[in-house]
């Protein structure tokens, strides 16, 4: 077929549907390329103006063997022409590169949707390595429930780059691009943005530019010119607010976050990090912008990651360590000890599918009892969470004022459905963002004892630096006196400190907004929700009310100390719903706080969230049935075809 | 170090805090050898930071009156590694022992030297957990009976020098409590060394492990059981100057001066020698086949952690200017929504 006649952005000749959003996953073997596919259609629906929320999933093994289900890379995008808070629970289109793929996502995609396989990679022993033993394209049941195009990319591919002077094998790199073309066709993107990513990426190879453009126009032109297709789909520019907008990613937003903290509070920033699944993102983007002074040390672990951070922060400087679980375990002595030093620092936990090693690659939120009360002694800290990629930006910044306002340690927790994720990103004006204030005590010439241990209004103590004259002074983690911070075992000292290192930190909602909720002040249920279930709960609530039920949602930022109304807003209503990837730990915070019978509702499955799933248990506590709308296919044909049964509706 | 201070001396260096060693404990040696040699550095009090872990050497910063912290168990390299790479303006020190540096903090001791950070660590060598009363340390030799080896211990110790060069530590010492004079010189030489500095101490723990180090103090044998090394110098020990040492292929022998063997004939000290397989060898030079030496066993220079990475930071902005957040922020794709 020709790959020349068609040039890129002219419209289709065929039929076209409108419609207000889609849901596409991309999905294939580790080593096929998926994510850079998912992220490039990202950014080009990003640009074109949608709303979009992403979730890239990807085993933990950087190439398991291959066609294995262990080995399935996928990649989701959510774009609409609406606000949209989640990367959507039901797929409207499909794209698997082989049938361990089909295997393992054909139960999300929901009757109806566009399925489209490279049937290339459908050979015998395709299907035995996913345990099929006949080829599932021949099925009757995918003909019916979906509608499913057998696409022979890698031939088409051959054919289209057979005069490149490439190698088979490098050819057959190419077919992700014939599979994002092919989609942009279904779609009406443009395949502008993409190519000139291609020609930076590979700007000194000229040869792999012509060849990924010449499959992702093939791809495009396949859609079009072939009679498989007969129609495809447009969505609208989402109406956000006003502004420019850049598509980020969790990590990356929480990084930039970071250094718009240090810039806000005149400091340079310092980050102590071991290398850890989800996290290491963050160490990684960071270490690019030396030339505004932030300084990386990958350390030889956890632990000299924060203590090398608590050095820095002890020598006057925004002081980071980022991690996930199982290396915030191993740092929790040192976090007593900034807690004892009453040193500012921020410990992110990008948490992971655990308890252990767990699920390194998949999402989960249960590191809030470590967050919270993890560590040896009565060491209380503040704990605060993003709920999206773009807040990230924002929570950065909010941990490092109360982190020096008090001179603690705080623990800000994302995930990795968060760090991963990406949406738009409103780009502040920084000369509005509020700046955060930080104060060293000068130096005292007269002869006077520094006090390192007298503290202000909120028991906040100074921060000391050296190289300041007559402020010699020396701490540690042993119990001090307080107001001179010598050390100091007796009895009754010992309870006034930890009475005051809890008091300190319960100041905190003193300096943090009251908590807002959506929806009616009063009622029958309110969804209380942390971290990155904020899109599911929310989505779920406001299909709840428009459906006229009394229900509410109040997301929580800060998890310790909690908002100083959050009691009264919980007594407002007849139920509280704590929906959580975990077993219940925010739940038994609450009910254990405010003796409120809160309902949990719990998945620990390394997944998010479904909107369908909340908006289901919410309509369950209000004694209703569900509205209907299975979250996964019910079919028992398809789910022969499918893998083990995810989430189960 | 603005304004030329006045003069300081040892007692400007201490700290108002009541010292709670036990009374005998060699770590008073060590601490007063300390208070002594500051003032002659020049560096002003306030510019320099002692850093700690745990046990009973840790306590030092308390009773320095200069910044100090006592941290966490093994932890002080990394605490001063941080510290280090934020403030070169300040000379930081990490005490430690030999529990504390080569058992919980040995990941730290021995990153910390490979990266060369300009830290002086001066580890207390006792062979003992004091603190805890009496366990067997990474030093204790084998066979040694403490309380949690009643049947001796079976395994095999570190030795700290042997660990330090072969991570290519630039500057490895070793000196003795009660050598006071030896003491004070070692722990000058390594101020002034520029990278990371590391002087292990013979110190005696007279409660749990007394006279572990008779052999090489006691004013009978000492000359014959320490070497002290002189850069340039050949090997001579012996009361009488009388011994050297000579090398017989790769091995280090001991020969008797005279009788034919010239100091020529001897192992020469070189400090300098980019090649840390002399100052290696000399610290495989154990008791009692050996006398072991004492004093600087080398002194070199090589790229520094702390001075790379803000000669980076500094480079990059001499290449591409202050960071501009808002430059940043819009770089790459974006777009606009009226």
């Amino acid at each position: 077929m020709s790959t020349t006649t068609i040039e890129p952005n002219l419209e289709t000749h065929k039929e076209v549907q409108q419609v207000p959003s889609a849901t596409v996953r991309f999905a294939g073997d580790s080593g096929d390329g998926m994510q850079l596919t998912g992220d490039q259609f990202t950014r080009t629906s990003a640009l074109v103006g949608n709303d979009v929320a992403t979730f890239p999933d990807y085993p933990a093994e950087i190439r398991a063997p291959r066609g294995t289900l262990a080995g399935v890379s996928g990649f989701q995008v959510h774009f609409s022409s609406t606000d949209i808070y989640t990367p959507g629970d039901m797929l409207d289109a499909l794209v698997v590169m082989n049938p361990a793929a089909l295997k393992t996502n054909l139960t999300d995609l929901r009757k109806g949707g566009v399925l489209i396989a490279n049937s290339d990679n459908f050979e015998k022993k395709d299907c035995e390595m996913a345990g099929y033993e006949a080829n599932p394209l021949d099925s009757e049941v995918l003909e019916h429930t979906y509608q499913l195009y057998k696409v022979p990319m890698t031939k088409i591919v051959r054919e289209a780059l057979k005069d490149t002077g490439m190698g088979t094998k490098e050819i057959d790199r190419c077919k992700n691009y014939f599979a994002l073309g092919l989609v942009y066709w279904l779609y009406g993107r443009d395949m502008q943005p993409t190519i000139r990513a291609t020609e930076e990426k590979f700007a000194t190879k000229p040869q792999l530019i012509e060849a990924n453009v010449r499959a992702l126009k093939a791809g495009w032109n396949y859609g079009e010119t072939t009679d498989a297709f007969h129609s495809s789909y447009r969505v609208d520019k989402a109406r956000l607010a006003p502004g420019t907008y850049k598509n980020m990613k969790g990590n990356t937003a929480l990084a930039w976050g970071l250094m718009t903290a240090a810039h806000l509070s005149g400091k340079e920033l310092f980050l102590g990090s071991y290398p850890i699944t989800p996290a290491s993102d963050i160490l990684h983007e960071l270490s690019k912008y030396k030339h505004f002074g932030v300084r990386t040390l990958q350390a030889e672990d956890e632990i000299a990651a924060i203590c090398s951070a608590i050095g820095a922060a002890y020598g006057g400087h925004m002081a980071i360590t980022t991690s996930s679980g199982p290396g915030i375990a191993l740092k929790g002595e040192a976090i007593g000890l900034a807690i004892m030093l009453e040193l500012p620092l921020l410990v992110i936990n990008i948490q992971r599918g655990g308890p252990s090693t767990g699920l390194p690659t998949k999402t989960e939120q249960a590191d809030l009892f470590q967050a919270i009360i993890g560590r040896n002694g009565e060491s209380p800290m503040p704990v605060i969470a993003a709920r999206s990629p773009s807040d990230c930006f924002e929570v950065a910044q909010e941990a490092w004022r109360i982190s020096t306002r008090f001179m603690t340690p705080v623990m800000l927790l994302s995930d990795g459905y968060i760090a991963n994720g990406s949406e738009p990103w409103m780009i502040p004006d920084i000369s509005k963002l509020p700046k955060i204030e930080v104060k060293h005590p000068g130096p005292l010439e007269s002869g006077e004892k520094f006090l390192p241990y007298r503290r202000d209004d909120m028991l906040s103590r100074p921060w000391a630096l050296q190289g300041t004259k007559g402020l010699m002074y020396r701490i540690g983690g042993l119990e001090k006196q307080d107001i001179t911070g010598n050390v100091n075992y007796e009895p009754e000292n010992h309870q006034h400190m930890i009475n005051t290192r809890a008091k300190k930190v319960e100041n905190v909602a003193s300096q943090i907004p009251l908590q807002q909720i959506e929806g009616p002040a009063t009622g029958d249920l309110l969804v209380l929700s942390w971290g990155g279930t904020y899109g599911a709960c929310k989505t779920a609530v406001e299909e709840c009310l428009e459906d006229g039920l009394s229900v509410a949602h109040c997301h929580l930022r800060w998890l310790n100390p909690f908002p100083r109304n959050l009691e009264k807003i919980l007594r407002s209503y007849k139920k509280v719903l704590v929906p959580e990837l975990n077993m219940g730990q925010l739940r038994t915070f609450i009910r254990a706080k405010y003796l409120i019978d809160a309902q949990g509702f719990n998945k620990v499955k390394g997944r998010p969230f479904a909107v369908q799933e909340i908006a289901n248990e919410i309509r369950k506590q209000l004694g209703l049935s569900g509205n209907g709308q299975p979250t996964r296919e019910a079919n028992a044909a398809v789910a022969a075809l499918a893998g083990a049964t995810d989430d189960g509706g | 170090m603005s304004t030329a201070p006045t003069a300081l001396t040892a007692t400007d260096f201490a700290s108002d805090q009541d010292i709670r060693w036990c009374p005998g404990c060699g770590d008073y040696s060590i601490l007063a050898q300390m208070k002594k040699v500051l003032p002659q550095i020049g560096v002003p009090r306030e510019q320099i930071v002692f850093i700690s872990g745990i046990g009973c050497s840790s306590r030092f910063p308390y009773y320095m009156n200069t910044y100090g912290m006592h941290s966490i168990h093994g932890r002080a390299p990394a605490l001063a590694t941080g510290l280090k790479s934020v403030r070169q303006d300040l000379q930081v020190w990490v005490i430690t022992g030999d529990g504390d540096a080569l058992s919980i903090g040995g990941n730290h001791f021995v990153h910390c030297i490979r990266r060369n950070v300009d830290l002086k660590i001066v580890l207390f060598n006792n062979r003992i957990y004091g603190l805890t009363k009496g366990q067997y340390s990474p030093t204790s030799p084998l066979g040694k009976v403490t309380a949690s080896t009643p049947y001796g211990a079976i395994d095999n110790p570190l030795h700290p020098l042997s660990v330090a060069i072969g991570c290519e530590a630039s500057f490895v010492a070793r000196s003795i409590d009660v050598n006071v004079k030896h003491l004070g010189e070692t722990l000058k030489r390594a101020a002034l060394h520029k990278c990371t500095a590391f002087v292990e101490v013979y110190q005696n723990c007279n409660v749990f492990n007394d006279g572990a180090w008779d052999y090489a103090t006691d004013k009978n044998t000492k000359f014959d059981t320490v070497i002290e090394l002189e850069h340039g110098k050949p090997l001579i020990f012996g009361k009488n100057k009388d011994k050297g040492i000579r090398l017989n292929g790769t091995e280090p022998e001991i020969v008797d001066l005279g009788k034919g063997v010239n100091p020529d004939d001897l192992l020469f000290h070189d400090e300098k020698s980019p090649e840390p397989t002399l100052a290696y060898l000399l610290s495989r030079m154990r008791h009692p086949e050996f006398p072991e030496p004492i004093g600087v066993f080398r002194d070199v220079d090589a790229p520094k952690y702390d001075v790379e990475l803000n000669h980076q930071i500094e480079t990059a902005r001499g290449k591409r200017g202050p960071g501009d957040l808002n430059a940043l922020f819009h770089s790459g794709e974006t777009w606009t929504v009226a």
